[in-house]
């Protein structure tokens, strides 16, 4: 134990690290040590040991980082608070890497983000010996995605993965037999039949590209070669004008222009979602399964009412086609270490503190996001918490990861503009306009 | 009032002797105040030339290159294809329409509220402070803030506007009109009072006596407030147009908030902000910025052209 409290070495009001000089000139640090007179010297927390900063995307991290400063002798960590969703996070990340921001040690980095950063060199590689540990007892999907060209970028920390919600009452009312895979047609006919919803996320943002790609790889499709990985911009192919990418457009149509649609489907995102579920006609609804937190949180303090949950059921993602089973979205974050750190070693081995299964599973009972461990699941708390955990490790394990390209910008942008609104998409057209703006941009000769 | 007499060049001139070299020849007075004026102002202005010259041309530079900013090492200049690209892309004309779409309507009717509100606050023989400070407020508060406070009013399941207007759970961000006037509104809403705070000044600055002597001379209120009050505000006007017009036509908070740039509402500041900082494409995000640049000095110009164009022909 070091004399330093946790409290205090995870404040955000703590100083800058002393590794900002070299980004910064000698009289910008000057300046700095003028205005935060605390700031500068050598250990500015005063115990002589270096701060790791750890950019969180989720306020429940930061007790674990305040638990593995603790416990370690070598490092303080000081957590960060990046914006609160995707694109704000990766901006901010890449903006500050991009100038070669050495207090960016520790990274939450949602996976689809990981390619670009790692191919821009922003990102330490994890050794070979280190992706052998960090990829024990992974889950398939959080591991397929902490990947780039075969290297390891983004030790898994948490996964995440939508599972199909639904009212017990609506899919009895509906002779829907839900102990068996259901189709997307299958609901939208039980919701169609009870007058009820199905809350899907149609807002354009990260959300709509979740459930997209979700569709198309459930599909049998891919919405880039996936062999065009390494490949430079211009030789990008886009793949999703194909029989799946139209189907894909066939659901979101028939949902959105169905009784079935919830109302402002256009913007509904993953809380709209929930809100939507909530209500009377709340039938079906996939999503993370944070929810059932959310729902339990709502009972306590009166916003629905007691005994909400007893109705919900659950079961593992829609499928497209009755046979095969579903590609299952996927998120979470892996824990990267920024190229530019001073204490690359250091970060490496709070990581393996900040991942361990006790710091997956504290993440999963607070935060409510699964844990990539496949012993996460066998904890009698997570179970107890999460009645739905074997519907939530299967997700993890059939997921399909977003295209990992170094340019997922572009892509999930150009994807966001041709799948959007799901009500005005037509899937004769969608596919091929989004496959030529996906090839377009990413050859420069088309803006975004 | 001098503002309602064009300044045509000649008559400038006509104000000073002007030497064999065809520079003006000034006092030592003169003299000895431009070089106080230069001293005073000088620190400032190198501050601004480094501040606002440097990005600006650096911008140009850049807007010159082929550049990601993750890739720094493919940089490659590409002179003005990024140009051509731009202006041949239908999604930059289609930005362009709305921004257009989105100033002219907002500029409109916050020039005629405006108006009004300024009359008023002129006007008021009571509780002139409180009236100010009332109409004020809302320029006050921050962008984002009045645009969040905008967007949860007219937020389908939980805002109020809905329930107001009957409209049970109808999605005003879930198509390109309502979206529009939604944020329209919002625009309107936040900077009206600026614009009749400017108003306010030109209206203070007209003297009592023209009025008065309209008044005797037996002309209605249309009247004096056509011939008298316009006139003599022409100068007070055209600086709050133009400021709102500048401002109007780099509209992005609003957007950014409320609908994300969904539903075709996108504007041209942000097809800049999307190439800059989503794509990282510094050198196509550059070219985007430097023609909005150049649009937005266009409006100014035009401004300043037109409003001259305008107070000859009344003179006329």
């Amino acid at each position: 134990m070091k004399p330093m409290s946790a409290p205090e070495t995870s404040s955000s009001a703590s100083p800058p690290p002393t590794t900002r000089r070299r980004v910064l000139g000698g009289a910008a640090t000057l300046a700095l040590c003028a205005t935060a007179l605390t700031a500068c010297g050598e250990a500015n927390t005063g115990t002589g040991v270096p701060t790791l900063t750890w950019y969180i995307n989720n306020a429940f991290d930061a007790p674990i980082g305040e638990r593995c400063s603790e416990e370690a002798e070598a490092y303080d960590i000081r957590t960060e608070q990046l914006p609160n969703n995707a694109a704000g996070q990766r901006e901010q990340i890449l903006r500050r890497l991009a100038a070669n921001d050495s207090s960016m040690d520790i990274l939450s980095l949602d996976p689809p983000y990981m390619a670009e950063l790692a191919e821009a060199g922003f990102l330490r590689p994890f050794t070979g010996e280190e992706r052998e540990e960090f990829s024990e007892d992974v889950l398939e999907g959080p591991l397929q995605q902490s990947l780039y060209e075969d290297t390891m970028f983004g030790a898994p920390f948490f996964a995440n993965t939508q599972l199909l919600w639904y009212k017990k009452s609506v899919a009895e009312e509906a002779g829907l037999d839900m102990s068996e895979p259901v189709t997307w047609d299958q609901i939208i006919d039980a919701a169609e039949q009870t007058d009820s919803t199905v809350a899907v996320q149609g807002q354009r943002n990260e959300s709509l590209m979740v459930w997209v790609n979700a569709l198309v790889e459930s599909a049998g499709g891919a919405i880039i070669d996936p062999d065009s990985q390494g490949a430079d911009a211009e030789d990008v192919e886009a793949t999703i004008d194909s029989p799946a990418g139209k189907r894909a457009a066939e659901i979101m149509t028939r949902i959105a222009d169905s009784t079935a649609a919830p109302p402002a489907l256009s913007t509904a995102a993953e809380e709209t979602s929930r809100a939507a579920f909530q209500e009377e006609r709340g039938g079906f609804m996939v999503n993370w399964p944070y929810v059932w937190n959310a729902f339990a949180a709502g009972e306590e303090d009166g916003t629905l009412p007691a005994g909400f949950r007893e109705d919900v059921g659950w079961a593992v993602y829609p499928r497209v086609d009755a046979d095969t089973p579903a590609a299952t979205p996927i998120g979470g974050v892996g824990l990267s270490v920024g190229a530019f750190s001073e204490h690359p070693d250091l970060a490496v081995d709070a990581i393996r503190c900040l991942r361990s299964v006790e710091s997956q599973v504290e993440h999963m009972l607070t935060g409510g996001e699964p844990g990539a461990n496949a012993a996460v699941f066998e904890d009698p708390r997570v179970r107890e918490q999460f009645p739905m955990w074997e519907a939530i490790r299967t997700g993890l394990v059939d997921a399909a990861p977003r295209p990992i390209t170094p340019f997922y910008g572009d892509v999930t942008g150009a994807i966001q503009q041709g799948y959007h609104p799901p009500s005005e998409i037509s899937p004769e057209t969608a596919p091929q306009r989004t496959a030529e703006l996906i090839e377009g941009v990413l050859s420069n000769e088309q803006l975004l | 009032m001098s503002t309602t007499v064009p300044a045509a060049a000649g008559e400038v001139r006509d104000d000073l002797s002007v030497t064999h070299h065809g520079r003006p020849k000034l006092s030592d007075r003169a003299r000895h105040e431009r070089r106080l004026g230069w001293m005073l102002a000088g620190p400032a202005f190198v501050l601004m030339v480094a501040v606002t010259g440097y990005p600006v041309l650096n911008a140009v530079w850049l807007s010159l290159f082929d550049y990601r900013l993750t890739a720094p090492d493919d940089r490659e200049f590409v002179g003005l294809s990024n140009y051509a690209l731009i202006l041949s892309d239908g999604l930059f004309w289609r930005q362009f329409g709305v921004t257009a779409a989105i100033t002219v309507v907002t500029v409109a009717v916050e020039f005629v509220l405006g108006f009004a509100l300024a009359m008023v606050m002129h006007r008021a023989l009571f509780l002139r402070r409180t009236l100010r400070t009332a109409i004020l407020i809302p320029y006050g508060i921050i962008t984002v803030v009045s645009a969040y406070a905008w967007q949860y009013a007219f937020a389908s399941a939980s805002g109020f506007v809905n329930p107001l207007l009957g409209l049970g759970g109808y999605n005003w961000f879930g198509d390109t009109v309502p979206s529009l006037v939604v944020i329209c509104l919002s625009e309107i809403w936040k900077t009206t009072p600026f614009l009749s705070l400017l108003l306010l000044a030109g209206l203070a600055q007209i003297p009592e006596d023209y009025l008065e002597a309209a008044k005797v001379d037996g002309a209605t209120a249309w009247q004096r407030f056509r011939r008298v009050i316009m006139p003599n505000m022409k100068a007070a006007i055209m600086v709050a147009l133009l400021f709102r017009t500048l401002d109007a036509f780099r509209i992005f908070d609003n957007v950014f908030i409320m609908t994300q740039g969904a539903q075709g509402t996108e504007t041209l500041s942000f097809l800049a902000y999307r190439q800059t900082i989503s794509r990282v494409q510094i050198g196509l995000g550059s070219a985007v910025s430097v023609i909005l640049a150049i649009l937005v000095v266009l409006i100014a110009v035009m401004f300043v052209k037109g409003f001259k164009t305008n107070l000859s022909q009344q003179k006329g």
